[in-house]
């Protein structure tokens, strides 16, 4: 066992997260690819923590952002609710009342 | 801080301490603090802000008294200090070669003590002998022989508590304030404070009503402030604040019914009088700067003055300057003209400008710098000089024209002026000690004669005697004997206040020695003695006058009354029916009959009538009925600076003298009795309500007719100040005589100083040069057509060309090119720098604006984008610099 596979793996799964937040219109979608960005940040701290062996196990910030991903996506999950009941969609091109 | 105490003094001194003494500011600051409270918050309270006022002054009244026990204290403590007990002073100067450090040394432990002293301010008592005596040259022999002449008449003398800070510091120079405390300090706190006390309570009634009542009391705080102000002055920097407040504060209380255009114009021709005189103030104290070496300190001024340190050229042109504004601010002739106008005020305040504040500044001032003036004029030793010669003109000119007043306020005005005028003249001839006393005595009976005759006034709503006044005493009983006794003590019968300071005056003159064959340090001013003298009999005789006047003969008033209320129209026809049978009018129209004034008017008057009666007791003549040296003379004792203290000239004091008192008195009898025989017998006998006798002197014999004109025009002054278009022959030859006299005298007693010597060839010279000015004088008014339009007409021509061409022209020339240049600034700068650049950058926003506007779509998706590729971008740096 290498660093680099799980580096790789996080790699891939980040590139994967970022994709969705970009690319796709489903706003529940880009939710679930975000909680993918912070998985892929939790395999590299483990990793990292595994490998190197840090004074702190890595583990306990792994549980923190597990813990704080559920709240956001709680959050998420409550603004896209509010979204669709406002607008009767959750595609993100429609959500541009910022626009200038 | 006090350098003094390093300087030179020939006796013994003990340097006084005591918080009274120190802290005295606090007394200015009350009034100060009672003005601003009065003026924020007077109109809300119950009684308008005048008990503020009445508690300030009261308060302050009882801590003069405080500090002037604190004084009397010390100077007794310094009395009983003998040679043994201040043994010690006199060892410190028995070493020569230690003199100088020695004296540094003890000033800076006097330093320290002084600020313990503020500090703590519980020291009272305790003493820091003054270290310091002798001259420069350490004569301890001298100091201790001097002494022990001291120890004969009662020991050391305290000398002036001086507390300082520094203001502030520049070119080297400490601008200080603070306070000094001596004798002639305390005496002037307590008579400010318990006159202003007493007017304070006499105008709760007779300004009752005002609409400016709080204004009314608010200034009346603040007057006396500036009055407490100046005699604590420790600088002439602070006097010079003083001055001008006192002044200022008398501009707005004698314009205090400004509604009336006559009003106005007096307070106005006061302020602006004394603007003259105050160059001569400002000028005069910048050369006493600079003459004694950059000091402001009246202490270090007077010691530069006295030692011989100081020029004395400058002292005397530095004195001269000062007399104009002593001329200004005490009414000397010929500035004195704003002071009858100043009458135009409410009564309690002419009270106080008279008696406690506004004129006596004037002669506070000279008594304050009197080394400056002493050596200046070079008092000592001779016969005549510049301040003795003003006051003599100036009682002489006041008691004039007094006679010919209708107005019972203008009589006792001109006698403000007459006896300021005595008081100038004692300062003149040396007599200090009886020029402070006669300002303090005069302040007594003097505020009495003016509350009095406010008192009358109040009952008949008029000032004129002859109109409406007359047989005031069955109306006011308790005002006729108050100010009955103030005229007794004005007029200078024995044993009243006015006795005793005007004869020590007459005695201080030194002339009566002329009579009697002996010789006075301080010069014989026989001339001051026989000018004085006609005034003690002019003074008698024109308060006779006033007393039939006022209340004798019958009452001629009341209509005035009626007439203000002809609203009621049953009162109108018992007016009517009052005029047409006059004999009865007296028991007819009660109605019209003035009564007895309140008891917050009469008190004050019953007050100041008793001091009047007693205070002068205070400075019994030496020897006086075989008195010991603890009853008489303890004016002088306790308020001039003694034991050849550095800073007081050495004059000497006149001996009293039985046969001048008994002379005075019998002139003034005299003068009594000729008026009496007038008023009361003769213009009496002619009808009870006469005012004049018909077909009187005056009006029978040309030269007293004259005189009488002249009389009535006070002298033509105002009508010469008034820029001469009214100016006639007889106004321009009097101002010639009185001159070409005055200036003659001066010159001839001065030119040469042999004829000091002899009083009679140098009174021919005076005369022949004042005869000599005076043909040059008429000469002049003969071939022109009077002084005004011989100078004024081509001065206002000329004035008016220059007005015309050159300042007109410059002045329009600026205005011009002020225009252009605007014209410029506002199209090239204004419109084409400023306005484009703001443009631009209005522009220059809006562009940026419209193409970031593209960018902002409201896409998150296309933000995130925008994110990733810039933290990708940022990533890729970060590998590639490391």
């Amino acid at each position: 066992m290498y660093l680099v596979q799980f580096l790789v793996l996080s790699s891939i799964l980040f590139c994967i997260g970022v994709y969705g937040v970009l690319a796709r219109r489903n706003a529940v979608l880009v939710l679930m690819s975000i909680e993918l960005i912070l998985n892929s940040v939790n395999i590299n701290l483990i990793a990292f923590g595994a490998f190197n062996g840090a004074a702190i196990p890595a583990e306990v910030f792994a549980l923190f952002i597990i813990a704080v991903a559920a709240a956001e996506v709680g959050v998420g999950l409550a603004l896209v609710l509010t979204i669709y009941r406002n607008r009767k969609s959750i595609d993100l091109h429609e959500v541009d009342l910022l626009k200038g | 801080m006090s350098t003094f105490l390093a300087a030179a003094a020939e006796g013994p001194t003990v340097q006084a301490g005591g918080w009274f003494l120190e802290n005295v500011w606090i007394i200015p600051a009350i009034m100060a603090v009672s003005f601003a409270i009065i003026l924020g918050f007077g109109k809300r309270m119950p009684r308008g802000g005048s008990e503020v006022g009445i508690a300030a002054v009261g308060v302050c009244f009882v801590l003069a008294l405080l500090t002037a026990g604190q004084w009397i204290g010390q100077t007794n403590t310094a009395d009983a200090c003998t040679p043994e007990t201040c043994e010690l002073i006199v060892d410190d100067h028995h070493d020569d070669e230690d003199h100088g450090e020695d004296d540094h040394g003890d000033e800076d432990h006097g330093d320290e003590d002084d600020h313990d002293d503020e500090d703590h301010g519980e020291d009272e008592g305790a003493f820091a002998v003054d270290p310091t005596s002798g001259s420069s040259d350490g004569e301890s022999a001298a100091a201790l022989s001097a002494f022990v002449e001291e120890g004969g008449e009662g020991g050391a003398a305290p000398i002036a508590v001086v507390s300082e800070r520094t203001w502030w510091s520049n070119g080297g120079i400490d601008f200080t304030v603070g306070t000094m405390v001596d004798g002639l300090t305390v005496t002037l706190l307590v008579v400010v404070t318990l006159v202003s006390l007493l007017v304070h309570i006499y105008s709760t009634d007779y300004v009752a009503g005002d609409r400016r009542f709080t204004h009314f009391f608010a200034f009346l705080s603040l007057f006396t402030a500036a009055m407490l102000f100046f005699v604590t002055s420790a600088n002439v920097l602070q006097m010079i604040v003083g001055w001008e407040l006192v002044g200022v504060c008398s501009f707005s209380l004698i314009g205090h019914w400004w509604e009336d255009q006559d009003n106005s114009d007096a307070a106005l021709k006061a302020f602006l009088t004394n603007r003259v005189g105050d160059m001569g103030l400002l000028i005069g104290m910048i050369i006493l700067f600079f003459a004694s070496g950059e000091q402001w300190g009246i202490i270090e001024i007077n010691q530069g003055a006295v030692d011989g340190s100081t020029s004395h050229t400058m002292l005397l042109i530095a004195a001269l300057c000062l007399l104009a504004a002593v001329m200004s601010k005490s009414g000397q002739f010929f500035l004195h003209t704003w002071l009858p106008d100043a009458m135009a005020g409410p009564t309690p305040v002419s009270a106080l400008i008279h008696a406690a504040t506004m004129v006596v500044a004037g002669v506070y001032l000279i008594a304050r710098l009197y080394g400056v003036f002493f050596e200046g004029l070079s008092i000592a030793g001779s016969s005549i000089n510049a301040l003795a010669v003003i006051g003599a003109v100036t009682t002489l000119v006041g008691a004039s024209l007094a006679f010919v007043q209708n107005d019972i306020k203008k009589v006792l005005a001109y006698s403000t002026i007459s006896q300021l005028g005595y008081m100038t003249l004692a300062l003149g001839v040396g007599a200090w000690t009886a020029a402070v006393f006669h300002l303090t005595t005069h302040a007594f009976f003097k505020a009495c004669l003016f509350l009095g005759a406010g008192s009358v006034s109040h009952a008949v709503h008029s000032f004129d005697m002859k109109k409406d006044m007359g047989g005031m005493r069955k109306f006011m009983p308790t005002t006729y004997k108050t100010f009955l006794i103030g005229s007794i003590a004005l007029a200078g019968l024995p044993p009243l206040a006015g006795f005793w300071s005007k004869d020590e005056i007459l005695a201080g003159t030194g002339g009566w020695g002329f009579f009697e064959g002996e010789s006075h340090a301080n010069g014989a001013y026989t001339v001051m003695l026989i000018m004085g003298m006609i005034t003690a009999g002019l003074t008698a005789a024109y308060m006779t006058r006033v007393m039939y006047l006022t209340f004798f003969g019958e009452f001629r008033g009341g209509h005035h009354e009626e007439h203000a209320h002809t609203v009621d129209a049953a009162h109108a026809v018992d007016t009517h029916d009052a005029h047409d049978s006059h004999d009865a009018h007296a028991d007819h129209g009660h109605h019209g009959d003035p009564h007895e004034s309140g008891p917050r008017i009469l008190w004050p008057l019953r007050i100041l009538a008793f001091l009047a009666v007693v205070a002068g007791l205070m400075n019994l003549p030496k020897g006086f009925l075989g008195l010991g040296e603890n009853i008489t003379l303890r004016f002088e004792h306790f308020v001039e600076p003694r034991g050849a203290l550095s800073y007081f000239p050495a004059i000497s004091h006149a001996d009293p003298s039985w046969s001048l008192a008994i002379f005075s008195t019998l002139v003034v009898l005299a003068a009594v009795g000729v008026a009496y025989y007038y008023y009361f017998v003769k213009v009496n006998r002619q009808s009870p309500a006469a005012t004049e006798m018909v077909n009187g002197p005056t009006e029978r014999n040309r030269l007293l007719k004259a005189g009488h004109t002249m009389l009535v025009n006070k002298y033509y002054l105002d009508h010469i100040y008034d820029g001469g278009t009214r100016v006639g022959a007889a106004g321009a030859t009097a101002m010639g005589t009185i001159f070409g006299a005055a200036a003659g005298l001066t010159l001839g007693f001065s030119l040469d100083n042999g004829l000091n010597q002899d009083f009679v060839p140098s009174l021919i010279w005076g005369i022949v040069l004042g005869l000599v000015v005076f043909t040059i004088v008429t000469t002049a008014l003969r071939t022109g057509t009077g002084i005004a339009t011989f100078v004024k007409r081509p001065l206002a021509f000329a004035a008016n060309w220059v007005h015309e061409h050159i300042i007109d022209g410059a002045v329009d020339e600026v205005g011009k090119n002020s225009v252009k240049a605007a014209d410029a600034v506002y199209k090239y700068i204004d419109q084409g720098a400023i306005d484009r650049s703001v443009n631009a950058a209005g522009r220059g926003s809006q562009g940026a604006g419209g193409e970031m506007r593209r960018w902002s779509t409201g896409q998150v998706q296309q933000y995130g984008t925008v994110m990733f590729a810039g933290a990708t971008l940022l990533a890729g740096l970060l590998i590639i610099v490391i």
